[in-house]
């Protein structure tokens, strides 16, 4: 009989805190001490709260360790497993009640509480390699419902009614892609997944496909229903490989148990997947050229229309979602239409993941439902900016979003919303910055991106960006004016006009953005000479001041050599030889540099 | 996959498998066993596993089978505690694998003490 349950996060963050050895200890030690049939190890995909990773769950108990190292297994055993005694140093601090009595449930912690998790329903629950796990909680029933309850204009009805839209970034109503791909006739179709997430900073795509890879395989399989295909493709990248390594175990499964394959459910629907590993191009993301990339030919961008739903892979009518899309496909049929359009706002319905970094406390993976404010995603759930510093902005949408001002805190998230105010959705990456950052060094970073990763297959993205980027770089030096600043906005709004494909379109946004709510920082750069958040390193000059003692300890960690000084006495930095790196100023124990 | 009946068996199999894997709530009926080197010595895990048994044989929701360390009274192990939400926390001591099957039968589901193995009356 099993009595506990030993979680461990096996998501691509706890991995690199080398949860696969905690595992393996736990392994050991169950075995050892002959717990074997009274303990179960799992490893399970993301539980999102990265930032305290490794992370261990046992259950039934519910005890929550975080930062957890190999080390510390053997207490977790002896205690906890063996004598049923919480290991209190381990647990995540929130966990723990306030009169000490005890632990309280994960989903009381600010972190969680305001969530809602829908596409990562069982990341960090169930065992991605095991189909069966996935089975226990309603899996592939959707499947199951589809094919022998509901006809395919039906399942395209209720995606149509849940008001489901693409998690990719641009928000096109899912049922409505479907319908336009039924509509066309043709005897082979294909159904697409866009899985090479490429917005720096983002990680929903992978944790869902780390997690819960069979989510995505039986919505692929709903689709192929809906639209007369047999045969889907999941375009990864690469770069993703716990995620590809449990999608080939989840593929394998499903064909054994006869959810993928011929006649599923004793029914005459046949449907296959097969992976396809990206190329490493950003570019890839965009709808088609991931086709044409899958097709076998280098991953550029063809204008549209045709549109995909008529002509897309192979030529053949294509649809394409995004994963996290696809995960809420099953539970959309499972539960109705109305369920899912209960939730979020009149526009855009249901949850959103967002990848949450940057100049946050708890970096992690969150889950909220559409219309939750930026400020209840930073403060509460994101527990706010550490050391004390200031909230500057947030940056939603990767390198084709924009940067949003503190002055936009309350506005409710949604597809609509965040267009208005300058920004995208995008695939959900959420960085948010101190009042230590640049902003234009922001915008010069996000295009330093696009300009690497331009196919270069249209002018105005492949020398448009370029010069862009040359004119920020200007600003960051002081070499420019404020005719440069106009005739940035101007090469901005060209770019979006002309260019071919998405990532084009929205490469300016950043620029675009930052000029508009943080316009007197650029003016700063350009007017003063100055970068008010001391971070273009041309803009900038150390000094020390009257406060030295003469300790010598800045001199010592000088990497250049450039200060210079007599024991207690005051020192002095040569400009000349200085880079600017900022250690004597985090050295100082006296607060005598300081930067200007 | 032939069926939907397969999938639904497969499905039942494992839920009660993993059914333990959902966080404790205030509003779960807690059975403790006291799992120290004491309780182990009396045979405290015949019952923590006649327990386990009998909530997911009887499919019992919101009932969550845990350990807890000494609970003190070493003569009298193995023990068990009932915390029904709202109630007054119930010891059974001296508990057998026999005994568990009536604690859970009349206690859990019914509501009913099971008298003669609750701790003042030893």
């Amino acid at each position: 009989m099993i009595r506990n349950h030993v979680l461990v996060c096996g998501g691509t963050g706890c991995t690199s805190g080398n949860s696969k050895k905690i595992f393996e200890r736990f392994n050991a030690l169950i075995a050892e001490n002959n717990l074997t049939g009274d303990v179960q190890s799992v490893m399970t995909g993301c539980f999102g709260l990265c930032a305290l990773g490794p992370v261990v769950v046992v259950y039934p108990e519910g005890a929550f360790y975080s930062q957890v190292k190999e080390s510390d297994v053997d207490e977790i055993v002896s205690e906890h497993l063996i004598k049923g005694r919480i290991v209190k140093r381990l647990l995540y601090k929130d966990t723990i009640k306030e009169d000490g009595s005890g632990i309280s449930s994960l989903n009381e912690t600010g972190f969680y509480k305001k969530q809602m998790r829908l596409a990562l329903r069982n990341c960090g629950v169930i065992n991605p390699e095991n189909i069966e796990e996935y089975i226990a909680y309603d899996g592939y029933a959707a499947l199951a419902k589809a094919l022998t309850e509901m006809t395919p204009q039906q399942v395209i009805d209720v995606i149509k009614a849940s008001g489901l839209r693409g998690r990719g970034g641009a928000g096109f109503p899912t049922g409505n892609k479907w319908q336009f791909a039924k509509d066309v006739k043709g005897d082979t179709k294909y159904v697409c997944c866009n899985a090479d997430e490429g917005d720096p900073g983002a990680f929903m795509d992978r944790s869902v496909l780390e997690g819960d890879p069979h989510a995505v395989l039986e919505a692929m399989a709903i689709a192929g229903y809906a639209i007369g295909s047999n045969q889907g493709y999941i375009y990864v990248r690469a770069e993703y490989p716990i995620a590809v390594a449990r999608l080939n175990v989840a593929i394998a499964q499903a064909k054994e148990y006869g959810l993928l394959g011929e006649k599923i459910f004793g029914t005459d629907f046949s449907f296959d997947i097969e992976i396809r590993l990206g190329a490493g191009a950003f570019v890839c993301g965009e709808e088609t050229a991931l086709m044409t990339s899958i097709e076998g030919n280098r991953g550029e961008p063809r204008p549209r229309p045709p549109f995909p739903a008529v002509k897309g892979l192979f030529g053949k009518p294509t649809i394409l979602n995004n994963v996290e899309t696809y995960a809420n496909v099953a539970q959309i049929i499972l539960k109705g239409a109305e369920w899912f359009s209960a939730i979020g706002t009149e526009k855009s319905k249901g949850t959103k993941v967002f990848a949450l970094g940057g100049k946050i406390q708890n970096t992690g993976l969150v889950e909220v439902p559409m219309g939750t404010t930026l400020r209840t995603i930073i403060e509460d759930i994101g527990g706010g900016i550490p050391n004390g510093k200031k909230f500057k902005a947030a940056q939603t949408g990767g390198p084709s979003g924009g940067c949003i001002p503190s002055s936009h805190l309350d506005i409710a998230i949604d597809y609509e919303n965040l267009l208005a105010i300058g920004s995208m959705m995008g695939s959900g990456g959420l960085i948010v910055m101190d009042e230590d950052t640049c902003m234009v060094d922001i915008a010069k970073f996000f295009l330093e991106f696009t300009v690497e990763e331009s196919c270069g297959k249209c002018t105005p993205c492949r020398i448009g960006t370029k010069r862009l980027y040359e004119m920020l770089e200007k600003v960051t030096k002081g070499a420019a004016t404020q005719k440069t600043l106009d005739e940035m906005e101007k090469l901005c709004y060209y770019i979006k006009d002309n260019s071919l494909c998405g990532l084009g379109q929205t490469a300016p946004n950043p620029v675009l953005s930052t000029l508009r709510y943080f316009k007197d920082e650029y003016l700063a750069h350009v007017n003063e000479k100055r970068c008010p958040s001391g971070v273009c390193k041309s803009l900038v000059s150390f000094f020390i001041t009257d406060k030295c003692i003469g300790c010598t300890l800045c001199a010592r960690k000088c990497p250049v050599s450039a200060i210079s000084g007599k024991v207690k006495e005051k020192h002095v930095i040569d400009k000349e030889k200085c880079i600017k790196c900022g250690v004597c100023l985090e050295n100082c124990k006296f607060k005598a540099v300081e930067r200007k | 996959m032939k069926s939907i009946e397969e999938l639904k068996a497969i499905k039942a199999k494992m839920q009660a498998e993993i059914g333990t894997r959902d966080s404790l709530t205030d509003a779960d009926t807690r059975i403790v066993v006291g799992m120290a080197t004491c309780g182990i010595a009396a045979g405290a895990r015949p019952v923590l596993n006649a327990l386990l048994e009998e909530v997911q044989s009887k499919r019992l929701s919101g009932v969550k089978v845990t350990q807890a360390g000494c609970l003190g009274m070493c003569r009298l192990e193995p023990m068990v505690e009932v915390y029904v939400p709202g109630k007054e926390k119930v010891t059974y001591v001296k508990v057998t694998p026999e005994a568990v099957k009536k604690i859970v039968s009349e206690h859990i589901v019914n509501g009913n003490v099971v008298a003669e193995y609750v701790i003042k009356n030893i």
